[in-house]
C-alpha cells in the first residue's frame, strides 16, 4: 500500500498547473485512498484531497464533475473547485480541491439530537439519491462515515465519492456491512437498489451503533436483527423491501416511508423514544403530564412530515 | 476500442517455496508471455517471515503484478482490490503504449495536464469494465494453510461475485499446490464463475511441500492450452499486456 500523504498545518501548497496557493489548516481524515485536509484560500475554507495515486484523484474528479452536471441547487457531493499537482522536493503529489462540508457526522448527529431525526435524514438522503440516480449514477459506498449533517437548515450531505459508479457498471468500492453482495442478497451491479440496500443498513446502524458480525447472513439474520429492536421493527416492511431489492427507485421508498410515518402518527404509535435525549436535558418537563408530552411529540412529527411533504411537492412541481 | 483479454495469475500463499524451479524466474517467464502474476500473502498473527515477504514481493515484481500481505480476516477485500488494481495497471500500460504511438514519445499519465488525465481515465475505466478477464488462481495448500482455507474459499467466491457485475466476460480456473500425486492439481478448468469450488474446497487435504515455481510454470501452460484451443478464433495480439521495456 502506498504511504499516506502527511503534511503539517501551516504548509502552503501551490498548484503546478493553475498556480493557486492553499494554506493547510488541519487534517480532516485519511483512508486507504488518500488524505483529506482542511485548507484556506483567500480566507475561504476548502477541503483538499491528496493521494499518491494519480488515478484515484483523476477518477474522483471525473465523478465530481459528472455530479455537478447532474444536480441542481445543492449537490449531494461536494462541489469541485480545482485539480492540480503539488511539487514537493522530487515528489509530485496530485490533489483536488472541493467544497468544505462543515457539519456533524451522521451517527454523531443522531446521538446528539435524538432518534426522531432518523426518518427525517433518511428521507432527505432518499430524495438526494433519487436525483443522483436520475443522472445515471449510484453512490456506491454509502455509509454513515460518508454522511455529514450540515446546519441551518439541518441537511444531509455526502463526502467521499470514490465509490460512485455509472449505472450497469460494477461497484468497485464498498464497505462490507453496507454491501448487499457481502450479505448474500444481490449483485454488485450498479443500480438504484444497490444504494437502497445500503440506506436500509444505515437505518439499522442507527439502532445498532456497534453494528454486528455476519452470522448466517442473508435475509434470515437481517430480519431477526430488525425484529429484535422495537423501534426498528416499526419500519420492518420498508426495510425488508429495500433489503430484498424490491424498490427499483429511491422515490418509491421515500413515498412509502412518508406513508408509514403518517400512519404511525395517526395511530399514536412511536412516541416513547422521540422524546428521549431532549427530555433528559430539561428535567422540569417531567412535571408535566405524560399526555401533554406525547401530544407535543405527535404534533412535532406531524409538522415535520407536513413541511417535508410540502418541500418535496414543491421540488416536484 | 476493441475488447481484448487481460490474463492474470493470482497466487495465494503464506510462505516460502521449497521445491522445484525458482518462482521468481517462473513469474518473469509468465510476464514475458503477457500474463501478470499477482501475489497475496496471508498471515495469521502479525508475524511474517522475512524470507517469505521477500519471495512474495519478488514474484509480483518479476511477474509485473501487485503483491499484498494481509491478515486472513481481510482477505476478501484484498483479493478483489489486487485483481482490480492489477487489471487497471495492465490497461493503463496498454493505453500508455497507444499514447506513445500517437505522440511519438514516452509519456505517462502523470505528465499530462489534469484535464487530459480525466479523459484518459475514462478510457481506462471503460476498458476495465468491458475487457475479458482470465484469472488463474493458484492456492498454496501446504500444511500451514489448513486453517486459512475456508477464508480463502469465501474470498474467491466474493471475487467471483464482484467480477460477475462487470460487463466483460470472466473466466476462472483454480489450481492447488501441492497436488495429490503431482506438484500441482487442477480443481477447476476455465469457467465463468467460481461457485463450483465450494464443494471441492472442503475435500482438500492440506500438507506436503511448497512447489511454488512448478505451480506457476503449470499455470502458464494452462493459459497456453487455452490459447491453442481458441487460437483459431482470437489472434494472440488481442491479449492485453504491458510490453517489458
Ligand atoms: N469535502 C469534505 N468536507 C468535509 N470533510 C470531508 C470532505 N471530504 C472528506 N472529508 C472528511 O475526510 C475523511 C476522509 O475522506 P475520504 O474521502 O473518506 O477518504 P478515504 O476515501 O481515503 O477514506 C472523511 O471521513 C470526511 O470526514
Amino acid at each position: 500500500m502506498k504511504n499516506p500523504v502527511d503534511i503539517h498545518p501551516g504548509t502552503v501548497v501551490q498548484g503546478k498547473w493553475h498556480k493557486q496557493t492553499y494554506r493547510i489548516v488541519r487534517k480532516l481524515g485519511s483512508g486507504a485512498n488518500g488524505s483529506v485536509y482542511l485548507a484556506e484560500v483567500n480566507g475561504k475554507k476548502v477541503a483538499m484531497k491528496m493521494s499518491r495515486d494519480v488515478r484515484i484523484i483523476t477518477s474522483e474528479v471525473n465523478v465530481l464533475k459528472s455530479f455537478a452536471k447532474a444536480q441542481g441547487d445543492v449537490p449531494l457531493g461536494p462541489s469541485l473547485f480545482d485539480v492540480d499537482d503539488w511539487n514537493v522536493g522530487t515528489n509530485t503529489i496530485p490533489f483536488y480541491v472541493m467544497e468544505y462540508i462543515d457539519g456533524t457526522p451522521f451517527l454523531h448527529f443522531i446521538e446528539q439530537k435524538g432518534k426522531s431525526w432518523v426518518p427525517v435524514l433518511i428521507l432527505q438522503l432518499l430524495s438526494e439519491l433519487d436525483k443522483l440516480h436520475h443522472a445515471g449514477w449510484i453512490f456506491g459506498d454509502l455509509k454513515p462515515e460518508n454522511l455529514i449533517v450540515t446546519s441551518t437548515p439541518f441537511r444531509v450531505r455526502c463526502v467521499d465519492v470514490g465509490g460512485a459508479t455509472q449505472f450497469s457498471r460494477s461497484v468497485k468500492e464498498f464497505t462490507e456491512f453496507f454491501d448487499r453482495g457481502f450479505w448474500g442478497l444481490g449483485s454488485r451491479k450498479a443500480e438504484p437498489s444497490y444504494d437502497l440496500f445500503a440506506v436500509a443498513m444505515i437505518m439499522i446502524n442507527c439502532y445498532y451503533p456497534n453494528r454486528f458480525p455476519k452470522k448466517e447472513g442473508g435475509l434470515v439474520q437481517l430480519n431477526r436483527i430488525i425484529r429484535e429492536n422495537r423501534e426498528l421493527a416499526r419500519y420492518e416492511d420498508i426495510l425488508l423491501k429495500a433489503i430484498t431489492g424490491k424498490y427499483t427507485d429511491a422515490r418509491h421508498m421515500h413515498q412509502e416511508m412518508i406513508r408509514d410515518i403518517q400512519r404511525q402518527v395517526s395511530q399514536g404509535k412511536g412516541l416513547q423514544q422521540t422524546q428521549g435525549s431532549r427530555r433528559q436535558k430539561s428535567p422540569q418537563k417531567k412535571v408535566r403530564s405524560r399526555f401533554i408530552g406525547v401530544l407535543e411529540t405527535v404534533l412535532i412529527i406531524f409538522i415535520i412530515c407536513f413541511l417535508y411533504v410540502a418541500y418535496i411537492m414543491e421540488k416536484i412541481m | 476500442m476493441k475488447t481484448g483479454t487481460v490474463r492474470q495469475i493470482l497466487l495465494i500463499t503464506d510462505g516460502c517455496s521449497n521445491y522445484g524451479e525458482d518462482p521468481l524466474a517462473m513469474a518473469a517467464l509468465a510476464k514475458e508471455q503477457g500474463i501478470t502474476v499477482n501475489v497475496i500473502g496471508v498471515i495469521q498473527n502479525d508475524q511474517i517471515d522475512e524470507a517469505a515477504r521477500q519471495e512474495i514481493e519478488g514474484i509480483a515484481a518479476q511477474g509485473g503484478g501487485i503483491s499484498q500481505i494481509v491478515f486472513t480476516e481481510v482477505l476478501s477485500q484484498t483479493v478483489q482490490m489486487v485483481t482490480r488494481q492489477a487489471m487497471t495497471q495492465t490497461l493503463q500500460g496498454v493505453v500508455n503504449q497507444e499514447l506513445k504511438q500517437i505522440l511519438n514519445k514516452d509519456i505517462s499519465i502523470e505528465d499530462l495536464s489534469p484535464e487530459k488525465r480525466g479523459e484518459i481515465m475514462e478510457v481506462v475505466d471503460e476498458l476495465n469494465e468491458t475487457v475479458n478477464l482470465d484469472v488463474l488462481i493458484l492456492v498454496d495448500t501446504s500444511a500451514s494453510m489448513k486453517k486459512k482455507l475456508p477464508t480463502v474459499k469465501e474470498a474467491l467466491l466474493d471475487l467471483s461475485l464482484s467480477l460477475a457485475a462487470r460487463m466483460g466476460n470472466n473466466r476462472f480456473s483454480l489450481f492447488v499446490f501441492p497436488g495429490k500425486q503431482k506438484n500441482v492439481e487442477k480443481l477447476l478448468d476455465w469457467s465463468p464463475r467460481l461457485d463450483a469450488i465450494s464443494s471441492v474446497f472442503s475435500k482438500l487435504i492440506p500438507g506436503g511441500m511448497t512447489p511454488t515455481g512448478p505451480a506457476i510454470k503449470e499455470a502458464i501452460r494452462h493459459f497456453e492450452d487455452r490459447r491453442s484451443i481458441f487460437g483459431f478464433l482470437t489472434k494472440s495480439d488481442d491479449f492485453y499486456h504491458e510490453e517489458s521495456s
